[in-house]
């Protein structure tokens, strides 16, 4: 039964990689995003993920008193290769202010593995689910609004993973 | 035999004044309260009213409160039909002015909130049935027709509010949100239920 399903899979995979190398070799799009063959896709935004966003806010060490931890990873489209030096800014309604309100901001940078990690107030729920926003916006790279919503409230930590394509 | 009749209306009352006031009364203790500014906090509480407001309609239109005669259950019905109008435009005013993108993205049907969109469906449901109830006599609606119309659409406010609220990650605490939701349900079946009995009841003796 394993195998009949292994092969299945198998099947429809290296179907889609012939028939995506078809497109990249004979569309533009293949020439100029060659990294795109290899595979991995990059992140598209989140519907709501740019709720409330502030341009510019400032990198910091960690946002308010903290107690929460925001982290993830960084990667190019195509070959996923770790971005560091990214500026990854975040905000969510917390215990100490509402989305929109500037305290509530905050920005980091990515690591040479491109992982980033800020501390931040506990998040808690704001228009009935409990939700953080991260944006990339330098671009150099497209920009890619997050909207990642925890498992539960009581929870008190958060992932979101950008895998970016340039600009 | 008296007796028990009006102890039997009393606990009819008081069941459906705990089945309302117990959720609203346990989300203002609820902890998220500490961080909502006043705006958020009426527009929630609004919601909820909105969804005590559901549970009294198929009561009083199917006559099943006691000491209110049909005409006044009618009436009454007519005026909390409005109070829910008011209620829902009080709830997504609020939201607005709480965090305008999320209120925009969930009229537009482009909220990342499962909720949202069967919440909207209910508002229009709600506000549909309030502007056809104000002009029925203007438009002549005759009660058969007036049936037709408003059954299929109070199912709408129905399943849609419930759904709405079930989803939600807010001040309502669960188990009293999931009772106040059955009991809504069950109200709304046993109206309908009734008013096909009653039809057939004619349709047979006819």
């Amino acid at each position: 039964m394993t195998t009949v399903v292994l092969n299945r899979r198998n099947f429809l995979a290296a179907g889609g990689s012939v028939l995506a190398t078809g497109v990249l070799a004979t569309g533009v799009s293949g020439l100029l995003l060659p990294a795109r063959a290899e595979g991995l896709a990059p992140t598209d935004s989140m519907s709501g993920g740019a709720n409330n966003y502030r341009k510019g806010a400032a990198i910091v060490e960690r946002i308010g008193k903290g107690g929460f931890w925001m982290s993830g990873t960084v990667r190019r489209a195509g070959d996923g290769a770790p971005l560091a030096g990214q500026r990854i800014q975040i905000w969510a309604h917390t215990t100490e202010g509402q989305e929109h309100e500037p305290q509530s901001h905050g920005a980091t940078l990515t690591d040479k593995d491109g992982k980033f990690r800020l501390e931040m107030p506990q998040i808690i729920p704001i228009f009935g689910q409990p939700h953080g926003h991260l944006a990339y916006d330098s671009g150099e790279f497209k920009t890619v609004f997050l909207r990642p919503v925890m498992r539960s409230a009581k929870e008190t930590s958060l992932e979101a993973h950008f895998v970016l394509q340039p600009a | 035999m008296k007796g028990w009749q009006s102890t039997r209306a009393t606990l009819i009352w008081v069941a459906l004044a705990l089945a309302i006031c117990v959720p609203i009364a346990i989300a203002a203790g609820s902890e998220l309260m500490a961080w909502r500014g006043p705006v958020y906090i009426l527009a929630g509480f609004a919601g909820i009213i909105a969804l005590g407001l559901v549970l009294i309609q198929p009561l009083l239109i199917g006559g099943y409160l006691p000491g209110l005669s049909a005409y006044r259950g009618r009436r009454a019905h007519h005026w909390i039909g409005g109070a829910l109008a008011l209620a829902v435009v009080i709830h997504v005013v609020g939201l607005w002015i709480t965090s305008p993108p999320d209120m925009i993205d969930a009229l537009l049907f482009a909220s990342p909130t499962p909720f949202s969109p069967f919440g909207v469906i209910a508002m229009w449901a709600i506000f549909t049935v309030a502007l056809l109830a104000a002009l029925r006599r203007r438009l002549g609606l005759r009660l058969r027709n007036w049936r037709i119309i408003h059954i299929p659409l109070a199912i709408v406010i129905v399943v849609g509010s419930v759904a709405h609220c079930l989803l939600i990650e807010g001040t309502m605490e669960t188990v009293s949100k999931a009772a106040l939701c059955a009991l809504v349900l069950a109200a709304t079946i046993k109206v309908i239920a009734d008013l096909w009995r009653k039809r057939a009841l004619r349709s047979s003796s006819a």
